[in-house]
């Protein structure tokens, strides 16, 4: 499949330089382009396929509940002023070179990695690029798509196009069925404390399986999105039925007779029977278990009843020392689960688990049941569509009654750059995608689970196997 | 447009010898609300150089003015932020030498003119251990010949060969695509032309 999307977007692969690779589709967002907007300014360029890049404010976007329409300046009473000048740069770009910006006033404003699959602007074949790591999300659909970094977004907004190697290609496949309790998000948890944080470095990775086949379009951007935490540059998994239902209908999906020829394309694109990949890595389902991470990188992670390793027994010098540091930032106790660890926040959103899917499982926790004494429970919709849809269906009634936050869309505290942030030393058992030290805030320890494992957590206090609780239907 | 040039540095070397340091570690995302990339060098390192306090690696005197930043396995992983080497290079550092690297961050750099070198691990054991038994060790990245040199020692290493020729040349890689904009047009029409 990479390979077939690959060489359909090569336009020049010559002599000893990277092969010229043509973009399909540039998603921006607030913090990594205004630099790149800068850089075509100081050479008089225009973006050349405004038609072909969609922005939106997500990062640096204040979550405080906001009613929509008229709501104008309002909407940004909690902004500090370096934050509104980014959304403000963003904004006159976009209008400079009449870009479509789906800003904090839209009605399609959310974290970039969801609004473009629901707005349909993420088909199978495409290559997709963005200014964000997390670019890797869009890969469930059959996309190859990746993260670049603010240089290459000049590249892309000067000429649709970039330079880049070849990738080798690394097949992960998920046999079997995995059990009740467990999730898309503990899947690629123990797939990244199988092959390591730099496991993947150089690769793309097609997620194949009867378990990766099972999961609905949600769960599967669940996994490609975390990609990047085992170093791949992309994931990506083919195309099938589930895929093309998810995106009959959208706005910018293909219709009518576009649409049936899409189809037929789309259906080719899955993986040979007879393809050679670099690499190969199987994991049995039904040998899963919900998962949490219990040190500083995404790599560090267990199952979730599983003792915390000891580095005594890590023989790795580097390795001992690493896990050592980890456990003593974390305060987690060696040698026994992190269950029953105290919890002080609880955070359910971005672009990993912000989605309706996620909203519903965490609500299924949390209906009828109340947030812990002193835990702080945050639930931030990945869009204003995922916002509404969970409306409609009542789930932020289940969440308030609860005494969880029920916020505005953004990216919040998976990266803390809205405000949205752990205080010093406070504990989170958060969706986001990334426990480094001081993520989520300063002196914030971050432990990373299913939408599942964080309600179980918002109502015990505790760090909680979730398959212990009653989960009402 | 000029490019960033490098040639090969000498320099004493800062040691800062952890794996999977990642983006959040070499500059927060506190310090990302910037519209330009000028001025932060002092963003650098900003919370895990607290969470080391005294023991700080880089704030000791024999490491101050190094322009070479010694690291360990897979530096750089996490986010795409190209703050992370217009932090580094803002500090001072012309070269990071690694036993690996994360890819966005080797490709960022690179674009930078900070000189991402993967030593193997024999070789980067050796150069710790002469750079700890003494911090004056004068090491020389040479781009030109894909050279380390330290204390009588030559260890080799090799850059992406684009990636080198962009760096020795001062190739601006934005104007070698825009030259290929015929052939970028021509492939958009027969792409988008395609039933």
């Amino acid at each position: 499949m990479f390979e077939k999307v690959w060489a359909a977007h090569v336009i020049e692969d010559e002599g000893d330089a990277p092969a010229v690779l043509g973009v399909d589709l540039h998603l921006v967002h607030e913090v990594t382009s205004p630099q790149a907007f800068a850089a075509l300014a100081a050479r008089g360029l225009r973006v050349r396929r405004p038609d072909r890049t969609v922005a939106t404010m997500d990062h640096s976007v204040p979550t405080a509940r906001r009613e929509r329409g008229g709501g104008g300046p309002a909407v940004l009473a909690t902004i500090d002023d370096a934050g509104r000048h980014q959304l403000d740069t963003l904004a006159r770009n976009c209008a400079t070179h009449g870009i479509a910006l789906h800003g904090v006033d839209g009605e399609r404003q959310g974290i970039v990695h969801v609004i473009g699959p629901e707005l349909g602007l993420t088909q199978p074949g495409m290559t997709i690029v963005c200014g964000d790591s997390h670019t890797s999300t869009h890969g469930a659909f059959g996309a190859l798509a990746f993260g670049i970094g603010t240089s290459e977004v000049a590249h892309v907004l000067a000429t649709q196009a970039l330079l880049q190697r070849r990738p080798r290609t690394l097949r992960i496949t998920v046999d079997g069925a995995l059990p009740a309790g467990v999730t898309a998000k503990d899947v690629i948890l123990a797939i990244i404390a199988r092959i390591g944080v730099g496991g993947a470095t150089g690769c793309v990775i097609e997620y194949a399986g009867a378990a990766i086949r099972a999961l609905d379009m949600e769960a599967r951007m669940t996994v490609c999105n975390m990609s990047i935490e085992a170093g791949a540059r992309a994931g990506m998994i083919a195309p099938d039925d589930t895929t093309f239902a998810y995106l009959a209908g959208r706005p910018h999906a293909p219709a009518g007779a576009a649409w049936d020829r899409a189809l037929a394309a789309w259906r080719a694109l899955p993986t040979d029977a007879d393809a050679r990949f670099d690499r190969e890595v199987t994991l049995a389902a039904a040998a899963l278990a919900p998962m949490v991470t219990f040190g500083t990188h995404p790599g560090m992670g267990a199952a979730i009843d599983a003792p915390v390793p000891d580095p005594a027994g890590v023989a790795d010098a580097d390795e001992r020392a690493a896990l050592t540091r980890a456990l003593a930032y974390m305060r987690v106790e060696p040698g026994r689960p992190l269950v029953g660890h105290p919890v002080d926040v609880v955070f359910v959103g971005s672009c990993t688990n912000g989605r309706l899917s996620d909203l519903r499982a965490a609500a299924s926790v949390l209906r009828g049941r109340r947030v812990a004494a002193g835990v702080r429970a945050l639930v931030v919709p990945g869009s204003l569509a995922v916002a509404r849809a969970a409306e409609a269906e009542g789930l932020d009634e289940v969440f308030r009654a609860a005494g969880a936050e029920w916020r505005s869309p953004g990216c919040s505290m998976c990266i803390a750059m809205n405000g949205d942030q752990l205080a010093p030393g406070q504990l989170a058992v958060s969706t986001s995608n990334r426990n480094f030290e001081g993520r989520q805030g300063a002196g914030g320890r971050t432990v990373l689970a299913s939408p599942l494992t964080a309600a179980a957590a918002a109502v015990t206090g505790r760090v909680t196997d979730p398959r212990t609780l009653e989960v009402a239907p | 447009m000029t490019a960033p040039q490098f040639t090969r540095v000498t320099s004493h070397a800062a040691l800062l010898v952890a794996d999977d340091v990642d983006t959040d570690q070499i500059i927060p995302a506190r310090f990302l609300k910037v519209t330009d990339r000028a001025g932060l060098g002092p963003a650098l390192f900003a919370d895990f150089r607290a969470s080391y306090g005294a023991a700080w690696p880089l704030a000791r005197p024999d490491a101050a003015g190094a322009q070479i930043l010694i690291v360990g396995r897979n530096f750089g992983c996490g986010s795409s932020r190209e703050h992370a080497p217009w932090a580094l290079v803002a500090a001072g550092f012309r070269a990071v030498i690694a036993r690996s690297f994360a890819d966005i961050f080797r490709g960022n750099a690179v674009k930078n003119g900070l000189v991402p070198v993967a030593l193997g691990d024999a070789d980067h054991a050796a150069l710790v251990a002469a750079v700890t038994a003494e911090r004056a060790t004068a090491v020389t990245v040479d781009l030109a010949a894909e050279q380390v040199g330290f204390a009588g020692r030559a260890a080799g290493f090799t850059v992406e060969r684009f990636a080198r020729r962009c760096l020795l040349d001062g190739v601006d890689e934005l104007g070698y695509l825009q030259a290929r904009l015929p052939a970028i047009a021509a492939w958009e029409r027969a792409r988008e032309g395609a039933p």
